[in-house]
């Protein structure tokens, strides 16, 4: 039998009170992309983190072989310098840089004392060649999109020599060309000779491009399934992952016609001082009561500038146009009148901007409306757990109390301590932007349902995803957005992704 | 067991009783080398008024360091509105009750000042506080230029800075040479505390929180009220509470209030946590600036009219360093310059840790040189230890 590239046994790593990893054996042969999928908290990136050495050496108990040598790696650096190199969600380039400084950053080519800036550039530029990504590699990386930043970042990797890549959740940023392109090269790295590991929630992805899939769940191998030999299927992997079948990926809702106009937007143009370029052109849109509107386009069309234009225009765009909610024109000129006339805006990011990450679960979900739990701006410490108990049970958080910090909760958890933020407010129209973006299978269910449970209840929610499936699984219509125009609105009946990405691309 | 349940609790809050353990070791080494001279009523009396300046300064700075700025301005503005206070009262001849409130409008103004193109067009503060740093200090050489150091002969506003509350039980038999007042209002707290622990503890096991074992809660009181207990004691055997001390800690027990208990304290410290997630809820960033460099500026004035009442004086360098003392004393109280973390009463008890070092080593004749280098090693071994305790629990 031949040595598998990387062999990771009986891996056991604990956290107090948790145990993450509970003898995980994981193995990677030469050549293939092997896939590590799981529900979030199953502990995929523990794995890898005690892989990097992010875990040194003596945190954990389990053995590390690497082509059939024990590694003990106490650092990043260890692993580095061992052949392996991961590429995480958030990238790690230095945006003020160019491409060839970030390519050669910690490992810079040297001539003598100083640093050798033409071979620098030479090399750098082979790299460029080797991901196929055709630029000038002096251009910043400021100035790249989210997929070709990855690239690069998969450039750096290369130019150490890299034996085995992995990339955890790469394609959770990318538009579906970017993936496609990501894939190919990953196929094409393989023929090379280099090993990937990849994370992933995006199950349709996962069968699309791998060799091989190890399954993951609380802490253990549930499996590891073979392209050749074994079957991989959504609902296989679901099943495994998961424990148990879930027949709907989008639970059923009662469809009906909208009649009553909640939000109403007219002839509404976004213009962007610091890029100096317009954002938004004469956008129309019409949102019913206890309608789910999807708004579907690539990244950078923009989706996201305009729920943040009608959520009170924090970036002070220059915006004309007309706004009107329940009939009555409004003017809004900040996030809190926004939220005061009734709309709430969950952003796309929420580590990033949409929780206070330091402060405690129920300290977030009142952080938006505590006047509401206020005497004469004094906030009542009982009626703020009350509050906050009763969004943990009715939306499933799971946390062992509301005073856990939201750090310390999995992705999904998140997410919904975010929507019961949100709720607490209790908008009219609520707008969700990536509202599944990175979490697993089962919360995404879970969020699902109680979208369906609040549009029954009449509050209306607009949502924005890159997830196609996810937007026709859940929307009543569609508006399809391009370059800053909406190109498109279909019914949820007409709509397949065929048209959708045909209108998005236009 | 007791073992291990002390273990777990002193793991958890390691970072709060660390600088009470701090403390305590310092004031045992200098009760020590000192020969009993550290801790005696006197040089505890002279210790509190001598932290007062700092205390307020540092009590603003804490919020400000909280909403991830700094405020450099503050020294030489303390020196500049001392000045302003004592050229009012002794040239223009207004009434003290009068100047008071206009000097501490007149810091309020300095700090909206300072916070304007903070807060409307995104430079940073050091920037601009250094600026006012520059600016105060040439104000202050200003109106100092003509007369140097100003004396300032108006009893009722040096009391401010030297006085003493009067003795409402004062009596020749009972306890002779203490200060009863002071006795009664140590008594008062002490109760105070025990109840509203007691309150908190019943209110966070109606919700299933977690609580300190038993006996240990009942150590924990019994400890703590023993050091009110020790410091009421001490402090009445020399005049009793100075009017400083009444002034910082009703500033203390002010922001106390503010930081934990309301709205406005809240959207502080979510603006410290997340910028751009607090904007997105509703709150106003630009808003809580002014506010949070409106409240530094009324503690700099305060500071001010703390520090000229206790030298009876203005001085052309009254102010120096003053705000790298109120940084330094936030730092050793626990704020993290990461933004939102950072207590009111850490600043104080920072300052306590910070103001013992000096005066200890003051009382020990140490060169003024040691002392600064001593000074630095105390702060970054504080800041060292609060940021390794804060990984460690993650």
């Amino acid at each position: 039998m031949i040595t598998p590239v990387l062999e990771m046994r009986r891996i056991v790593k604990t956290f107090p009170g948790v145990k993450a990893l509970n003898d995980v054996s994981f193995s990677v042969s030469r050549g293939e992309i092997h896939c590590l999928v799981g529900e979030n908290g199953a502990g995929k990136s523990t794995l890898m983190k005690v892989l990097s050495g992010l875990y040194p050496h003596g945190s954990y108990s389990g053995e590390i072989l690497l082509e059939g040598v024990p590694q003990q790696f106490r650092s990043i650096s260890d692993s580095t310098r061992a052949g392996i190199a991961v590429i995480y969600q958030e990238l790690a380039l230095v945006p003020e840089m160019s491409i060839y400084e970030n390519i050669f950053l910690g490992h810079e080519v040297r001539n003598g004392m100083s640093v050798d800036w033409n071979e620098t550039i030479k090399r750098a530029a082979e790299m460029l060649r080797k991901v196929r990504l055709n630029i000038n590699p002096a251009t910043k990386v400021r100035d790249l999109g989210v997929g070709r930043q990855q690239l690069v970042e998969i450039a750096k990797a290369l130019s150490k020599n890299v034996k085995l890549l992995i990339l955890d959740e790469p394609t959770a940023a990318l538009n579906e060309d970017d993936c496609a392109n990501l894939f190919d090269l990953l196929r094409h790295l393989k023929d090379e000779g280099v090993t990937s590991i990849l994370i992933s929630h995006k199950l349709k992805e996962v069968i699309q491009i791998a060799d091989a899939v190890t399954v993951l769940r609380d802490g253990q191998t549930v499996c590891t399934l073979n392209a050749r030999s074994d079957e991989i299927s959504e609902a296989v992997l679901i099943k495994q992952m998961v424990g148990r079948e879930i027949s709907n990926i989008y639970p059923p809702r009662e469809r009906n016609h909208f009649d009553e106009t909640i939000l109403e937007i007219r002839d509404w143009s976004a213009y962007d001082t610091n890029l100096g370029r317009p954002v938004l052109k004469s956008v129309n849109l019409r949102v019913g009561k206890g309608e789910i509107v999807g708004i579907a386009g690539l990244m950078g069309s923009g989706r996201t500038e305009f729920a943040r234009s009608i959520f009170g225009n924090p970036d002070h765009y220059e915006l004309s146009g007309t706004l009107f909610l329940q009939g009555q024109e409004q003017t809004i000129r900040n996030p809190k009148q926004a939220i005061s006339t009734g709309i709430a805006y969950a952003t796309e990011d929420r580590k990033g901007n949409g929780l206070i990450l330091i402060q405690d679960v129920k300290q977030n979900i009142t952080i938006a409306n505590l006047r509401e739990i206020a005497k004469s701006g004094t906030v009542d410490a009982n009626a703020e757990v009350k509050v906050a108990t009763e969004f943990k049970d009715a939306l499933n958080i799971k946390t062992p109390s509301v005073e856990q910090t939201v750090v310390n909760l999995s992705g999904g958890n998140q997410q919904k301590v975010s929507l019961a933020k949100w709720l607490f407010v209790k908008p009219k129209v609520l707008i969700l932007d990536e509202p599944t973006r990175g979490i697993d299978v089962g919360a995404k269910y879970e969020i699902y349902c109680i979208m369906n449970d609040l549009v029954a209840e009449g509050m209306s929610i607009i949502m924005i995803s890159s997830e196609l499936p996810e937007i026709l699984g859940m929307s009543d219509r569609i508006y399809v957005v391009s370059a800053g125009r909406i190109t498109g609105e279909l019914q949820a009946a007409e709509a397949n992704q065929e048209i959708i990405m045909q209108m998005a691309t236009s | 067991m007791i073992v291990k349940d002390l273990q777990k609790v002193f793991s958890a809050n390691i970072r709060e009783y660390g600088m009470y353990i701090a403390l305590i070791v310092i004031m045992g080494i200098f009760q020590w080398m000192t020969g009993g001279l550290f801790l005696s009523s006197r040089n505890i009396a002279n210790l509190f008024n001598q932290s007062g300046y700092v205390a307020v300064l540092a009590v603003g700075m804490t919020l400000v360091i909280v909403i991830r700025q700094i405020d450099l301005s503050v020294g030489f503005l303390a020196g500049f509105l001392g000045a302003i206070a004592a050229i009012m009262l002794v040239q223009w001849h207004i009434p003290v009750l009068l100047v008071i409130p206009m000097i501490l409008a007149l810091g309020v103004l300095a700090g909206l000042i300072t916070a304007y193109p903070v807060a409307k067009m995104g430079i940073p503060s050091f920037v601009t506080s250094l600026a006012g740093w520059l600016i105060y200090r040439g104000l202050l050489l200003m109106v100092t230029g003509a007369t140097g150091t100003i004396i300032i002969p108006d009893p009722v506003f040096n009391q401010i800075g030297n006085g003493f509350v009067p003795d409402l039980f004062a009596s020749e038999t009972f306890l002779p040479g203490l200060h009863k007042t002071t006795l009664v209002l140590g008594f008062i707290a002490l109760v105070w505390f025990m109840i509203s622990e007691t309150i908190s503890r019943r209110r966070k096991e109606s919700y299933d929180f977690e609580v300190l074992p038993f006996y240990l809660f009942v150590m924990k009181l019994v400890s703590l009220s023993a050091i009110i207990a020790a410091i009421s004691w001490i402090v009445s055997g020399y005049n009793g509470l100075s009017w400083t001390v009444v002034i910082v800690l009703l500033v203390v027990m002010a922001y106390q209030f503010l930081t934990t208990k309301t709205v406005l304290g809240r959207h502080i410290y979510a603006v410290g946590g997340n910028p751009e997630a607090a904007e997105l809820s509703g709150i106003s960033v630009s808003k809580i600036t002014f506010l949070v460099f409106g409240s530094m500026g009324l503690m700099t004035a305060l500071s001010g009219i703390l520090f000229a009442a206790r030298l009876k004086s203005a001085m052309p360098t009254a102010g120096t360093l003053f705000e790298l003392d109120a940084i330094a004393a936030s730092y050793i109280g626990g704020v993290s310059a990461a933004g939102g973390v950072g207590k009111v009463t850490g600043a104080l008890l920072g300052t306590i840790v910070y103001m013992c070092l000096m005066n200890g080593l003051n009382l020990l004749n140490t060169d003024i040189a040691l002392q600064y280098v001593i000074r630095g090693g105390v702060l970054v071994a504080a800041v060292i230890f609060d940021v390794t305790t804060r990984q460690a629990r993650r």
